[in-house]
């Protein structure tokens, strides 16, 4: 029963590892750069969720439709400021260059959080945070639901805008092959910026359920990006509900190791799969591809 | 050969500060300059040399440290307590190489970044007690020995990359970094000398990190794991002139004394400016301060 209970709440955190994970695998998969300041992004949409909440008192479902935005021109400054830079150079220098900036990044995002916002964690408590869906024994958290929910049903809008529209299609032309797609005049420059900004506001987004479901404070965004990276070794690119499907792969794994190991230990889980991937099928996407 | 005077001469100065002056402000800054030498120099071997960037540096500072903490408060005589924290590094360190060298890319960039963070997050549940000198030990305590081992240690990492870089080992590291399907046409081992040079480096992570330990009177053991040492390792090494040998010496210097004047006044904004001006160097100004310097003074010499 333990077990069961367990495995659905790793269930749920796992959607968000998914849409994490999807929002950087987006950026990597385009530009070629990884991110690694993407677990403070979420963070950053986290506090936006929250204070609006907490000053004007805004469902926190609602403000994501004000959050992701936001977010998303966050992306594009930081685009425009940094990472630009960092897609001229040659690819392994580009990747070893995003990994550098993406980790000053993540130094100052978290700086300027605890100067702005102190260390205190937080989280967005509304009126109906304690409802509980009972399934037989089992208690399944209604806001986590329809966290999950919400966060598949923001993967299937991106999905489809990706498989149709005329912008997705660029995206996905570039990352396949920026020369070819530069050659049939798909501005890649903007394509790369437009990518990066929807990476940037998925991150947000994710943020924004992570402070209704859980809790948020200045230090989440390393645990985060871990995640998120780890769901990606695990998953591969390419495929949104990939992903998905990764993220719930490694909650169920964390729930299993929170039962048969003890708390301590759920965060080492993330860290062996990395290595059993590495030694099983070291063939996977980074080496392949990057 | 001017370098290596120029060394000497500071080593010297160093060397001769605790008998000039019994400040203990100024030898703690000592302190603090040559652990931040062995740090930047220990990232600089790997991640300048071998090409290979370790986002979890910490990790082997922290593993050091908690080694040689634990086996020194124990009764261990500290020379015996220095050597297995260094070992402990390098093993994990060689965890996370060997299967992820064997690919090019992020692996092996997320694989040290993994293991900083779960160790952190870790340690911090295992041991979430502050760690403090027995109080015998502190009555005795003294700057001296601390101020010397440290100097001996930030002398002993420039020495070894010093040695490294020209012979024929270093050559197959920066072979490697160019250009690893190229070496490894010319016979050169990809895989062992990227190990070679991990092991190196994490052994002399290890080491900083249990002079740390030998050094600090109290402090959480989670504090070790921090990613601000693996922070400070990069920006030191960036900022002086990665890949090169007195690059993240010059770093070390500039950074400890500027973060100790910018830390008073403006606490935590200091990693602000930091963060940026690491970012600045990384995009426009990647040889560091020793590019500034060669570019100015070929300015200086068109001119004249």
């Amino acid at each position: 029963m333990i077990l069961a209970q367990q495995l659905i709440l790793g269930l749920l955190v796992g959607g968000l590892y998914g849409l994490a994970a999807a929002g950087l695998s987006l950026t990597f998969g385009v530009l070629r750069v990884l991110n690694v300041s993407h677990g403070e992004l979420l963070m950053l949409g986290g506090y936006g969720t929250f204070w609006l909440f907490t000053l004007w008192q805004i469902d926190p479902f609602v403000s994501l439709l004000a959050v992701a935005p936001a977010m998303f021109v966050l992306g594009m400054v930081l685009y425009w400021a940094l990472f630009q830079f960092v897609v001229k150079a040659h690819e392994e220098t580009r990747i070893k260059n995003s990994l550098l900036i993406g980790f000053g990044l993540t130094l100052v995002l978290h700086a300027l959080a605890i100067r702005l916002w102190t260390a205190d964690e937080r989280a967005v408590t509304t009126a109906y945070a304690g409802a509980v869906l009972r399934l037989g024994g089992l208690a399944v958290p209604w806001l986590r639901l329809s966290s999950l929910v919400f966060a598949f049903a923001i993967l299937t809008a991106l999905h489809l805008f990706l498989a149709k529209a005329r912008w997705g299609r660029a995206i996905r032309a570039t990352a396949e092959d920026w020369e070819a797609a530069a050659l049939m005049g798909i501005p890649v420059g903007k394509t790369y910026l437009l990518a990066f900004a929807l990476g940037t506001a998925l991150a947000g987004i994710a943020g924004g359920l992570v402070s209704i479901s859980y809790s948020i404070s200045p230090s989440i965004g390393m645990e985060w990006t871990l995640k998120a990276l780890i769901v990606i070794v695990l998953a591969g690119l390419g495929s949104l509900f990939g992903s998905f499907a990764g993220g719930i792969i490694l909650g169920l794994a964390e729930a299993m190791s929170v039962v048969f190991l003890g708390g301590p230990y759920r965060e080492v889980v993330g860290l062996i799969l990395f290595l059993i991937v590495l030694v099983v099928r070291p063939q996977g996407l980074f080496g392949a591809r990057g | 050969m001017k370098l290596l005077g120029a060394g000497i001469v500071l080593a010297a100065a160093f060397a001769a500060l605790p008998l000039i002056t019994m400040r203990s402000d100024l030898l703690n800054l000592g302190v603090q300059i040559f652990l931040a030498v062995v740090l930047a120099q220990s990232w600089n071997l790997l991640g300048g040399y071998a090409g290979q960037i370790n986002l979890g540096h910490a990790a082997f500072f922290g593993l050091g440290a908690l080694v040689t903490r634990t086996l020194w408060v124990g009764g261990t005589p500290l020379i015996l307590a220095l050597f297995p924290g260094a070992l402990v590094a390098m093993l994990f360190g060689l965890l996370i190489g060997v299967p992820a060298f064997r690919l090019r890319g992020a692996y092996f960039a997320i694989g040290t970044l993994g293991l900083a963070e779960i160790l952190r997050i870790t340690i911090g549940n295992l041991l979430p007690q502050i760690s403090t000198i027995p109080a015998a030990e502190l009555t005795s305590y003294n700057i001296w020995p601390r101020y010397y081992l440290t100097l001996t240690m930030a002398m002993v990492s420039v020495g070894v990359v010093a040695w490294l870089v020209p012979s024929r080992l270093g050559l197959g590291i920066r072979a490697v970094r160019e250009d690893e399907a190229a070496a490894e046409a010319t016979g050169v081992s990809a895989l062992r000398h990227k190990l070679l040079a991990l092991a190196l480096s994490t052994a002399l992570a290890g080491l900083a990190g249990g002079a740390f330990a030998y050094y600090h009177v109290s402090y959480y053991p989670q504090h070790t794991f921090s990613p601000v040492w693996t922070f400070d390792a990069v920006l030191m090494s960036y900022i002086g002139g990665v890949g090169t040998v007195h690059g993240p010496v010059l770093g070390a210097i500039f950074y400890v004394i500027l973060r100790e004047v910018l830390a008073v006044k403006l606490v935590e904004f200091h990693l602000i400016i930091f963060g940026i001006l690491f970012m600045l160097v990384v995009l426009f100004l990647p040889g560091g301060l020793v590019e500034a310097w060669s570019r100015v003074r070929q300015l200086v010499s068109r001119r004249t």
